[in-house]
């Protein structure tokens, strides 16, 4: 049989399987819907976490305090140097008298405290996009502070490191649940797909009868499952929009996937489908 | 065309369904196969089109094994038969002429050849005017001759019918039976289980009874070992 041929009889054998118990389609695509809507609203919340990480990652800085007394040449040469390293965004020299007027802005109750001349001069320094990881962080500190001028350096190590733990459990869990989730989807749709096999018993063995190849009988199935699978996941797409705005209008906004995470859901729907009706038809053809 | 050597059928929750049953069936031959329930019969058709394989022992059908066929060429080897039950399995939601052209798709031929051929073989089977009717409009005789029509549709060498009569009156049986007959004569080998002893009586075919699992009688021997021929039923 043509390729053609064999996929035009698939997809209408598959398209009747709707028509004809349009219930259980229905049932099947909801249950998958939600199953995919519940790991949109965990993905959603892992992109917004992401999110906000990364704004916060941003503001990481490498603060080098100078030793009063240092000259301007060899500061604004350590600027340079500094400014030149692959890792480094921007080397800015912050001196004394704008160290405390940005401390008495910031501080604002405390401004009365702060006398000119109490804070150093220093240089901060910000990383570029991707090198705030405190392996990263630690080595451009312990590279500034080899120069004779520098006091001190700063840069929050333990806040930069809890801030990757943070990110990293948020990853590790969203990848957990999200294969728990997909896990549960290959389930339903493999139950979708075993009602459906036996609720076409007959029809099966007909065609075994008549001499219809596995493949052939397979193939409805398999589109089934695709099709089960991805009108699932555009349903959980839509319920998971729909709740990102009902949010955004009465809570707080959040960000919403691209266009690229959206599609990437939606074949990863049509994806479980197949998979949950590859290993269901493969058992229970077997018992009808 | 069909030879069973030393051929046993065992399931593992019923047990012995077969017990050491040869027998050959040639080409255009008409074989009445009888016996109790539960004697092998459904047994001896499963294992002619492949759905049950041999314990031990070997089915021969058209030149092919069962015991050297791969899974995958199985498909082929069923197009050369015709299978026919008593429950007639049908498709409900399809028109007669769709369940017949259901056996010509699934199997590859031309959509353009389909149309023509389904016309012949209702045509064949006397339901030309029932063509868009569905099944539960006709009668149990019509839906068998329906189901013959499908098992045609290939043009089978053997046409293996299980119980075909088993749910039908009296009238209709005759025309069920008189239908195997004329396909018979145009070169079909039919290969019938029945119970109605009458209707083996009245045909004067070749008979093979089992009981337990064995053949215990076939018309075939009978009358080569015996020329004047007997009466075992």
């Amino acid at each position: 049989m043509r390729y053609e041929e064999l996929m035009r009889l698939a997809w209408r054998e598959a398209l009747l399987a709707f028509k004809r118990a349009p219930v259980l389609s229905v049932l099947s695509i909801t249950t998958i819907a939600f199953s995919l809507f519940a790991f949109g609203l965990f993905g959603l919340v892992a992109l917004n976490i992401r999110h906000q990480l990364s704004q916060l990652e941003d503001r990481v800085e490498i603060r080098a305090f100078v030793v009063d007394g240092t000259n301007a040449e060899a500061t604004s040469a350590a600027l340079g140097d500094i400014g030149s390293f692959p890792e480094v965004l921007s080397a800015k020299l912050v001196t004394s008298e704008e160290a405390l007027v940005r401390a008495r802005k910031e501080l604002g109750e405390f401004s009365d405290v702060f006398e000119a001349g109490i804070l150093p001069a220093s240089i901060d320094v910000k990383l570029k996009p991707g090198h705030n990881d405190p392996a990263t962080v630690s080595a451009v500190a312990g590279r500034i502070k080899n120069y004779d001028f520098v006091d001190d350096v700063r840069f929050g190590e333990e806040w930069v490191q809890k801030l990757y733990r943070i990110r990293n459990i948020a990853t590790l869990a969203g990848a957990v649940l999200g294969l728990a989730f997909a896990g549960v989807a290959v389930i339903i749709i493999g139950s979708t797909i075993r009602m459906a096999v036996l609720a076409r018993a007959r029809e099966i063995s007909i065609m075994r009868v008549v001499g219809a190849t596995d493949g052939f009988i397979r193939s409805p199935f398999l589109i089934e499952g695709v099709l089960k699978g991805t009108l699932g996941g555009l349903l959980a797409l839509l319920m998971t929009w729909l709740a990102n705005t009902l949010m955004g209008r009465f809570v707080f906004s959040a960000e919403f996937f691209d266009m690229k995470y959206a599609l990437a859901g939606v074949a990863a729907g049509a994806m479980i489908g197949l998979l949950g009706s590859a290993f269901s038809v493969g058992r229970h053809l077997r018992e009808v | 065309m069909i030879r069973f050597t030393h051929v046993f059928k065992e399931f593992p929750r019923t047990g012995l369904a077969l017990q050491d049953v040869s027998l050959h069936v040639g080409k255009g031959e008409f074989v009445f196969l009888t016996g109790p329930s539960g004697a092998g019969k459904s047994t001896i058709l499963k294992l002619i089109f492949l759905e049950e394989r041999p314990t031990k022992g070997e089915v021969k059908v058209s030149g092919v094994s069962s015991v050297t066929i791969r899974g995958r060429d199985v498909p082929k080897l069923r197009r050369k038969m015709g299978v026919v039950f008593q429950d007639f399995r049908l498709l409900e939601d399809r028109s007669v002429e769709a369940n017949i052209a259901f056996a010509l798709e699934v199997t590859g031929t031309a959509p353009t050849a389909i149309g023509a051929k389904v016309s012949r073989l209702l045509g064949q089977v006397g339901l030309a005017s029932k063509a868009t009717s569905l099944p539960r409009e006709l009668s149990g005789g019509e839906q068998q001759r329906v189901a013959i029509a499908r098992a045609l549709a290939n043009d089978p060498v053997v046409l293996i019918a299980d119980e075909p009569t088993g749910n039908l009156d009296e009238r209709a049986t005759r025309g069920i039976f008189q239908l195997l007959r004329d396909i018979n004569a145009s070169g079909t080998a039919v290969i019938m289980a029945t119970h109605d002893l009458e209707l083996i009586r009245r045909a004067e075919c070749r008979t093979i009874e089992m009981n337990h699992g064995q053949i215990v009688f076939d018309s075939a021997e009978q009358v080569s070992a015996n020329p004047a021929g007997g009466d075992a039923l």
